[in-house]
């Protein structure tokens, strides 16, 4: 009896959406880091509104960035440990299609929310209506590059002692990119220019990161299952 | 003449040991010669005074950085595709020129641009993107260094060299991108009126310099990594 | 011949400082980077040739 391919990515899917579900604690940690992290600017370069309106769309995006990066020790390493990734390795199934499964799930629980509370976070810094749907936006077609980008940092350090500290030094030069059309999007936005640019090079990365990144994962867990 | 012969390390640690002596002096000739025409034949440019002359440094170190990341990519690609110990070697020899490179490069870059435009450092989109291969190459070494058994350092270093390989030309293009919208008038460190021929005879003897030196520090690191790799087989026993 | 003394020529027209500043950490760098190949080399080698005599012992 062989599974057919929808049917084993759903379950794959499933499952980590249901153990995220069932340890709530880790996914709002990241959540909670996420707005920690942008709170912390305005209390270092001072409450000024002009300031905090220019600075907004940029702290805003490195936070998403950095606390994307923190989440990513969810993804694959748990599984490894006890066995699990392994068992998927070995599944008829290829491996790339699964990998893209357990990614939508982690940013179902991890990276969404980030998307979804982004907002209100924009409001503190003063950020116009139209500045805060193009945060959305950018951050909805930005956090999935981050966690597939990031899927291939946590593939390669499985097991390792420092995969902490690790995976974000290997990981944010390869989001330099998305970092500069996500938060330039809202920078234009803010301006009163057209995000559209900088939202149609996020959505082209997110199409090459969709395509390419499974892939490089893939290769990395076998690697590390060696 | 049968290449495939040197591609294991036992018969390309003495062909190694051999061509370093004669890269060290290429390099060293080339080197005279270019810092020769750079310094008493180039003349004085027009706008930047007697500061231009870093440029014989600069720009062959950042042409240097950014080709040692391919050639690097590439063996490491080598040794993952054809699983070639040898050529995992080569990369792994590599990154600490490579990173040196760039470092020189953006050292370099700030002494420049501090004369120029008054800052020690300028987020022109050339030295940022230098800034981001800095980091590829640390998250290289680091990611190799974490990991313990060989094989699988090699391999996961290649995985990453390789994404990192795509990502260039992708990061480079968005910080350019970024860079035109942040600042109006587009002050470029590369960005120097038409060079006088001179100048870029320098420039291009330094880069082969640069190039023939690259060569040899990585043929000598790799002989070390060859025998640190193999010590446990028999021709290193009785060398 | 483009400098007229040696003075002139350390001085590189007020910029002496970025200039010689940019040529000798990259000297320094580059000696330094083969001083620790070479002896890295040379380590390992050492260190190869003391295990294989201690086997034979």
């Amino acid at each position: 009896m062989n599974p057919g391919l929808l049917s084993t990515t759903c379950a794959v899917a499933s499952r980590d959406v249901l153990l995220a579900l069932r340890n709530k604690s880790d996914v709002a940690n990241t959540l909670l880091f996420f707005v920690i992290v942008a709170s912390l600017f305005p209390l270092s370069v001072g409450p000024e509104p002009a300031l905090l309106r220019t600075m907004g769309p940029g702290v805003l995006w490195v936070a998403a960035l950095l606390a994307s990066m923190l989440g990513l020790g969810r993804l694959l390493a748990a599984d490894y440990a006890d066995g699990t990734l392994e068992q998927i390795a070995l599944a008829p199934q290829p491996l790339g299609a699964l990998i893209t499964a357990k990614i939508a799930a982690h940013w179902l629980t991890s990276g969404l929310p980030l998307v979804l509370i982004a907002p209100l976070l924009g409001l503190q810094y003063d950020l116009a209506g139209e500045a805060l749907s193009i945060l959305l936006v950018s951050l909805l077609l930005g956090t999935p590059v981050l966690s597939l980008l990031g899927a291939i940092g946590a593939a390669l350090t499985l097991g390792l002692r420092a995969a902490n500290v690790l995976v974000p030094l290997l990981v944010l030069p390869l989001t330099v990119p998305v970092l500069i059309f996500g938060a330039g999007a809202v920078d234009a936005a803010a301006a009163g220019l057209s995000a559209a640019p900088h939202l149609s090079l996020l959505a082209a990365l997110l199409a090459l990161a969709v395509f390419f990144a499974p892939w490089a994962a893939a290769a990395a867990v076998r690697i590390a299952l060696e | 003449m049968n290449w495939f012969r040197y591609s294991s390390p036992q018969t390309f640690y003495p062909l190694a040991g051999k061509m370093v002596p004669w890269f060290l002096a290429a390099a060293a000739v080339l080197a005279v010669y270019g810092l020769y025409v750079g310094f008493f034949v180039a003349p004085t440019d027009f706008q930047q005074g007697e500061s231009y002359r870093i440029i014989f440094i600069h720009v062959p170190a950042a042409w240097m950085s950014m080709f040692i990341y391919v050639v690097m990519a590439f063996w490491a690609g080598i040794g993952l595709a054809f699983n070639t110990r040898l050529s995992s070697m080569m990369a792994t020899a590599l990154a600490p020129t490579g990173a040196l490179m760039t470092f020189i490069a953006l050292w370099t870059g700030s002494l420049w641009g501090r004369p120029t435009w008054g800052t020690w450092w300028v987020w022109d989109a050339r030295l940022t993107s230098e800034l981001i291969l800095l980091f590829l190459y640390f998250g290289f070494m680091s990611l190799q260094a974490a990991i313990d058994e060989p094989r699988r350092a090699d391999k996961a270093g290649a995985v990453l060299a390789l994404v990192g390989v795509v990502n260039v030309p992708i990061i480079y293009f968005s910080v350019q991108w970024w860079n035109t919208l942040h600042q109006g008038a587009s002050v470029s460190l590369t960005k120097s009126p038409t060079m006088a021929a001179t100048m870029l005879t320098g420039m291009l003897v330094m880069a082969l310099a640069f190039w023939m030196y690259s060569i040899a520090a990585s043929l000598i690191r790799v002989r070390a990594i060859i025998l640190e790799r193999e010590r446990n087989s028999d021709w290193v026993k009785t060398l | 011949m483009n400098w007229g003394s040696i003075g002139e020529f350390f001085a590189m027209g007020g910029y002496g400082w970025y200039v010689w500043g940019s040529y000798a950490v990259t000297i320094v760098l580059i000696a330094a980077e083969l001083v620790l190949v070479a002896a890295r080399h040379r380590n390992t080698l050492r260190l190869t040739k003391n295990g294989s005599q201690a086997n034979r012992r």
